[in-house]
């Protein structure tokens, strides 16, 4: 057995997971601000459909990202400008899949530190002659930093968890989209235990911690007075 | 100084709906000193006091000090942030995750950069507030006092023109009150900045406030200067049954030590009361409330009651639902209400013009109703504000 071949897998995992927590938190900020302050009737079907990767097969959602990404569908004509000719099986179509898949987990909890935020600080803010964007970075966002953490933190853990998107439009291209679940599953497969262990036990040992620093995080934001 | 009255102004006009509460009111009131927004809960006046902050949208105009706010005929509405307003609301609202110097310099920063000038600068305020020691501290390490000095002086630091005041002490209990309430009156004295202040309590705004706009179910009942609006007896469901009463001001002369008595010159008559620190010549504000004043047609002997104000009946309301007549009574320079039975009105046959005499304990001076006035002239002695002391009012 070779751990050292087990390395590029790793460090393809972290890019995809630090790329895509960087484009959720990105992406989520002005979704989660708008699901939390809008009055519009349907914010509640938008939020629906945030929410869905929760309850679809990832199958399901892999196979439509397959047809998006693929040259037939939008992705297709973004890698025909830079001359490619498909998104699917591409790091970039990971991206976009993982920030699809894990947003209800990012989105979520940021909607819910804005709502918990409430009118009144931002009206203070205004009062005190902040415009509502510099109101918004210098109130809204500090004040909802637990949820900023809680989402980066599940974001992040659900990107290097995910397995039955990647496998629908990733593959396993070593350097490419080869990465942790799939290359677990791969081990498994070709009896190759020894690495299958390493790799499994890596990741027991991170969730653990992620789960752990979620709840001690958490609880310091409860604390009155921080 | 040089400006027209017009520019001293606020002119405002709201009318819509919230749900199934509608205000509809209009009132003026000057942009000096103390002007009070005054009412029972409901009665619409945060509501207002949101519009001219531009927190609230109803369709109305407002002016204020010259500067058209608002106006819906020419389509004209400020946002909140281009207000130059300051508002200090119920709970204080600091921002917890600064500091009290970075809730303090939140507004100043914002006001210095857009090119504001810091006519209110933050060593006065911080000294004024007595705010030096807390700087440091996060917000959530303040007691309910210092949080809403804290605002304050948060929001004076945004160089307001207006400073908006929502309850700021409603979310007190009257320890904290009591020591908050010396610090207003000391903004007002030192800093001349306008503020109108919201409050459904008539005591302080007989004490703080010199000019009022009194609302009843989202209308204007009455506005005017604050020592009118209370001697007006239309006016008892609204300024209070139980806490009715007039304003009087009068000039310190003296102090025994003796009995711990201060006394006080009013338009020739003397009035004494539980001896203050106040410096000979202090021109104070005393509220005497309508059921601390009795009434006689011949001057009383042989009686504890120290101050006997002669004067005349000028107005009785008799309320045929009660056993009470509230009536005004001219001391001279001053007038008192006295809140008696309508049978002692029929007994001592009192009438206008009637010649009586008021009679107050000098207990009934002994609570939070006594302020230096604003206009006092400035005494070596006399310019930290009295602190009432502390009594339980029973």
């Amino acid at each position: 057995m070779d751990i050292a071949e087990l390395w590029p897998v790793v460090r393809l995992t972290l890019e995809l997971a630090v790329v895509a927590t960087a484009l959720l938190l990105l992406i989520a900020t002005p979704v989660a601000w708008w699901l939390a302050r809008s009055r519009a009737r349907w914010k509640e079907a938008v939020a629906a459909v945030v929410a869905l990767p929760l309850v679809l097969p990832p199958t399901v959602l892999g196979f439509y990202l397959l047809i998006l990404l693929g040259p037939d569908g939008p992705g297709g004509w973004i890698a025909g400008a830079f001359g490619g000719r498909s998104l699917a099986f591409t790091f970039e179509g990971l991206v976009i899949g993982s920030v699809v898949y894990s947003m209800p987990f990012v989105a979520q909890p940021i909607r819910n530190a804005f709502e918990a935020v409430g009118d009144r600080p931002l009206e203070v803010a205004a009062t005190l002659r902040a415009s509502p964007w510099d109101a918004f970075w210098t109130v809204a966002v500090p004040l909802a930093r637990p949820g900023y953490v809680t989402g980066a933190v599940l974001g992040f853990a659900h990107t290097v968890g995910e397995f039955g998107v990647v496998l629908m439009i990733g593959g396993s291209i070593p350097d490419e989209t080869r990465v942790l679940s799939i290359a677990i599953f791969e081990l498994v497969e070709t009896l190759r235990w020894a690495e299958a262990h390493v790799l499994a036990g890596g990741l027991l040992v991170f969730s653990f911690a992620v789960v752990t620093i979620m709840t001690v995080v958490e609880k310091r934001a409860r604390r009155p007075g921080s | 100084m040089a400006m027209t009255m017009e520019n001293h102004r606020i002119e405002a006009a709201f009318t819509g709906t919230l749900g199934d509460f509608s205000l509809d009111v209009a009132f003026e009131a000057p942009m000096r000193g103390i002007a009070a927004l005054f009412g029972a809960s409901g009665c619409g006046k945060s509501t207002t006091l949101r519009c001219i902050a531009g927190l609230q949208r109803l369709s109305g105009r407002l002016v204020v000090g010259g500067e058209v706010w608002q106006d819906d005929d020419a389509g004209v509405f400020l946002k909140p942030h281009r207000r130059p307003v300051g508002v200090v609301f119920q709970d204080a609202s600091l921002f917890p995750h600064l500091s009290v110097r970075g809730n303090l310099l939140y507004g100043a920063r914002r006001a210095e950069r857009s090119g504001v000038p810091p006519a209110i600068r933050s060593r006065d305020v911080i000294a004024l507030l007595g705010l030096g020691h807390l700087l440091d501290r996060a917000p959530g390490a303040l007691s309910g006092g210092e949080r809403q000095r804290v605002a304050v002086g948060r929001a004076l630091l945004s160089q307001p023109r207006l400073l908006l005041m929502d309850e700021p002490l409603s979310s007190l209990d009257r320890m904290a009150k009591d020591e908050i309430l010396p610090y207003f009156e000391g903004l007002h004295e030192e800093l001349s900045i306008p503020m109108l202040y919201v409050s459904h309590d008539i005591a302080e705004v007989a004490r703080l406030a010199d000019w009022a706009v009194i609302l009843s179910s989202g209308r204007k009942l009455a506005e005017g200067p604050v020592r009118d609006l209370l001697e007006r007896l239309d006016l008892w469901p609204e300024t209070g049954r139980f806490e009715a009463g007039v304003l009087l001001t009068a000039r310190v002369t003296g102090h025994d030590r003796t009995y711990s008595v201060t006394y006080l010159d009013h338009h020739g008559q003397t009035i004494s009361m539980p001896a203050r620190d106040l410096a000979i010549g202090a021109e104070v504000r005393l509220r005497v409330r309508a059921r601390d004043v009795s009434l006689a047609t011949r001057r009383p002997e042989a009686i504890s009651v120290r101050n006997i104000l002669s004067g005349t009946v000028v107005e009785i309301a008799e309320d045929s639902d009660t056993a009470y007549a509230e009536t005004l009574i001219d001391i001279g320079g001053g007038r008192l209400r006295a809140r008696v039975t309508r049978q002692s009105v029929a007994d001592l046959r009192l009438a206008p013009g009637a010649p009586v005499y008021a009679l107050v304990k000098s207990i009934a001076f002994d609570r939070g109703t006594l302020s230096v006035a604003a206009t006092a002239p400035a005494e070596t002695g006399g310019r930290k504000p009295a602190f009432p002391e502390n009594g339980d009012g029973r």
